[in-house]
């Protein structure tokens, strides 16, 4: 339903760009042969989510995207592609071709099982939206959320990002001595 | 709601998804592949922040920043393993990783 009002049109044109933007980029991390690209593209998409986030008035999400993915996870990314350095691997080429062909299936079954369900089992009452306050999505709006409703969750996150802290910790240190015993089994083997 | 219909994002949220998972069963560099499952959480954090909107109930961005959370987690220990492997002077192809294949 089109909504015929210059803020309408200028939130039609905002969502043609950053949605098609997204999609662009989207592709373009999954074909681009070195990774670094691949990581530059995603911060494209990342961005451009962002930007519908946005349109869907989640403002607190949108700058979490901007600040921990763009920032910080992206960073970490492109790091570790300089660290372990250019590797360029043919894109569609590399494994047999009943694999593409297959992922192709699964792929494209998957976009058209969503889009049927969504169009079969709830076209008729996605298309209106209540409306919402100006509270709804700001950060403190969502800070209450998490510190009344969802404690549990807000805790588990933390465990949750403990561990895997704990966890990247132990992967990357001590290496050597674990080569080393590694190697004297081998030899020993 | 100004512009387009929860329906459109929701297209949108699909095509990221199915474009991650193509990705991830295509690429042979685990780097790539973390990048597309990357993807497809992305797909799947904007379909929550769609129904959110939808329903104008907070759950889904709270859900949408748990699975933030994840995502972040996953990327440190994947770029963990890559850089453990890369030490180990090994290949990065991920079709090369199949001794736990039993």
């Amino acid at each position: 339903m089109l909504a015929i009002s210059a803020g309408g049109v200028i939130v039609w044109i905002v969502w043609v760009a950053a949605g098609f933007a997204c999609l662009a980029s989207g592709v373009a991390v999954v074909s681009f042969r070195n990774p670094f690209f691949s990581s530059l593209a995603l911060i494209a998409n990342l961005a451009s989510l962002a930007v519908l986030y946005l349109l869907l008035s989640a403002e607190f999400v949108a700058a979490a995207q901007v600040l921990v993915y763009a920032g910080a996870v992206m960073v970490m990314f492109l790091f570790v592609t300089a660290y372990v350095g250019p590797r360029r691997e043919p894109p569609w080429a590399g494994g047999p071709s009943w694999q593409t062909i297959g992922a192709v299936a699964a792929a494209g079954a998957i976009f058209v099982e969503i889009v049927v369900v969504i169009g079969l089992k709830a076209g008729g009452r996605l298309a209106t939206s209540p409306s919402v306050g100006s509270v709804f999505g700001s950060p403190g709006w969502i800070g209450r959320l998490f510190l009344t409703d969802h404690l549990l969750a807000f805790e588990i996150t933390s465990i949750v990002l403990l561990v895997a802290a704990v966890g990247g910790v132990i992967l990357g240190s001590h290496t050597r001595r674990s080569n080393a015993r590694v190697d004297a089994a081998g030899e020993a083997g | 709601m100004l512009g387009p219909g929860v329906a459109w994002y929701l297209g949108i949220a699909a095509f990221l998804f199915a474009t991650g998972a193509f990705g991830v069963l295509v690429r042979r560099n685990p780097l790539i592949v973390l990048l597309s499952l990357e993807i497809m959480l992305n797909g799947a954090n904007l379909a929550l922040i769609a129904f959110s909107r939808h329903a104008a109930n907070g759950a889904g961005q709270i859900f949408a920043l748990g699975v933030m959370a994840v995502a972040a987690a996953e990327v440190c220990v994947g770029l963990g393993l890559v850089v453990a492997i890369n030490r180990r002077r090994l290949a990065l192809d991920v079709d090369e990783f199949s001794e736990l294949r039993g």
